[in-house]
């Protein structure tokens, strides 16, 4: 290999591979894909005995785009159970491992440092606005950034916060005699119920988001999650 | 070679789920199979022991009267709707493990001390509705029979082409669990599961046994229609 080459190589050469994610982040992540989609599948499976919000006859007037009425029942395709009963064995034991995963994730978060990169912060909100302006492409450059950018932040902010609404309003709907504060925290049974499933409808919203940016914004962050390792053009800096 | 890694990796990992895409999609009307079967009955067992640790703290309290809920739906299992040929034979036999049986006739229920309130109804399904209730406390009838210090479950059995439920003694003694007579202000009717049905705002709507003809104090857990069926036992609120 000519001298010319190999400073034609090393101009290009990618960056080197670093570690980029921790055992505990891979693990609660994958995990987390399986239960959360399991939980999503049985609560729809729960949903069709009673596709609307409030009571049979007293509908409450919420937003709904999926009220049975509108778009028929949910295709039996996105749901686990086959039938009510089924539904509820998968959704309340799956429930608990979903927990324990998102408390494991929250533990190493707090434990080790990493929310500093990942939790939204009012300060991100200007560069935030940067990154949308990047992507709607009245910025040309990408804005510096450390492990995620403001976006990033914002984006695992939020799905962390539904994370923790999802339970919160599970456990109202669950027991709202017994967790009677938990659930007029929401406004009461029918719209903890319906919270619930708005929870449900983000999930997915943020899933769409999630993967398409992976392979859009930057495909080397797949590997990084599976196996730890991370050869994209992102640092790890905060 | 390694500006392909990722790539190549990417592939790989697609490659490997592939197959498992078809078997996840078959999976939907899955309710887990022999192999899970019992892990969800341990965990819901469990689910279960956690409600009756919570059973004690609270008693429901009315929804506000300004809250728009729908009136009671009629529901039961037989073909038609469940009445009695001969009313005035009607008898609830409380028995099982008491040391008094008896046999009570609605005027006797009637004449027992009755609780009323108006409390927010929860069905399995997912929707609520409210009615005024009155009835006599469980508690009560409890007291006059006597019940074994062996007994630990209350059978509930129904003239509604066997619908029956069983209960933990812990929830059936609950201050706000009755034997209902009363709806709305009115007797119990036959929609509702007159002449006598189970009534508590702390269970799950087909915990509250209709049609009632007998109670049964036993120290073995009974099943349940619906409970039979898989749907969750101890089904508390």
């Amino acid at each position: 290999m000519s001298d010319s080459s190999h400073a034609e190589a090393a101009a290009e050469a990618p960056p080197p591979v670093r570690r980029r994610h921790h055992g505990v982040v891979r693990l609660t992540h994958w995990l987390n894909a399986v239960f959360l989609t399991g939980m999503i599948a049985s609560g729809l499976q729960i949903l069709v005995a009673f596709q609307h919000f409030g009571s049979k006859n007293a509908v409450l007037g919420v937003f709904n785009p999926f009220d049975r009425d509108r778009i028929g029942q949910i295709p039996e395709v996105v749901r686990l159970g086959g039938w009510l009963a089924a539904g509820l064995r998968w959704h309340f034991t799956l429930a608990w491992p979903f927990v324990l995963t998102g408390l494991l994730y929250a533990v190493f978060l707090a434990a080790s440092g990493e929310w500093r990169k990942l939790v939204f912060r009012p300060r991100d909100l200007p560069g935030a606005l940067e990154m949308v302006k990047y992507y709607l492409r009245i910025r040309k450059d990408h804005p510096p950034q450390g492990k995620h950018n403001p976006l990033q932040k914002g984006a695992y902010s939020f799905a962390i916060a539904l994370g923790v609404l999802s339970v919160l309003t599970g456990f109202a709907i669950a027991k709202p005699v017994q967790l009677a504060p938990l659930t007029a925290l929401f406004g009461g049974y029918e719209l903890a119920r319906y919270w619930h499933f708005v929870s449900v409808w983000c999930f997915t919203l943020f899933t769409l988001g999630h993967v398409v940016m992976v392979f859009v914004a930057d495909p080397a962050s797949l590997r990084a999650i599976i196996t730890g390792r991370y050869r994209g053009r992102f640092p790890d800096a905060p | 070679m390694p500006r392909d890694d990722a790539g190549a990796s990417r592939r790989e990992f697609l490659r490997r789920i592939a197959p498992v895409l078809p078997a996840a999609l078959a999976a939907c009307g899955w309710d887990g199979g022999p192999r899970l079967q019992p892990v969800f009955d341990r965990v819901i067992a469990a689910n279960n022991a956690l409600g009756e640790r919570l059973q004690a703290l609270r008693q429901a309290e009315a929804p506000p009267h300004q809250v728009l809920k729908g009136e009671m739906p009629s529901y039961f299992i037989s073909p038609t709707m469940p009445v009695l040929e001969d009313p005035a034979a009607w008898r609830l036999e409380v028995g099982g493990l008491v040391r008094r049986p008896t046999a009570f006739t609605a005027e006797v229920l009637a004449a027992l001390p009755h609780i009323d309130y108006r409390v927010t109804h929860h069905c399995v399904e997912g929707w609520t509705a409210v009615a005024p209730w009155r009835g006599v406390p469980f508690a009560t009838i409890a007291g006059l029979v006597d019940p074994l210090p062996t007994a630990r479950y209350v059978r509930f059995d129904s003239f509604d082409n066997g619908y029956y439920n069983g209960w933990d003694l812990a929830s059936a003694m609950h201050p706000q669990t009755i034997l209902a007579d009363g709806q709305d202000g009115q007797p119990l009717s036959a929609r509702h599961g007159g002449p006598l049905r189970l009534y508590s705002p702390i269970k799950l709507g087909y915990k509250l046994t209709k049609y009632l003809t007998r109670v049964t104090f036993t120290d073995r857990k009974p099943g349940g229609y619906w409970e039979d069926r898989g749907y969750p036992w101890f089904a508390g609120l």
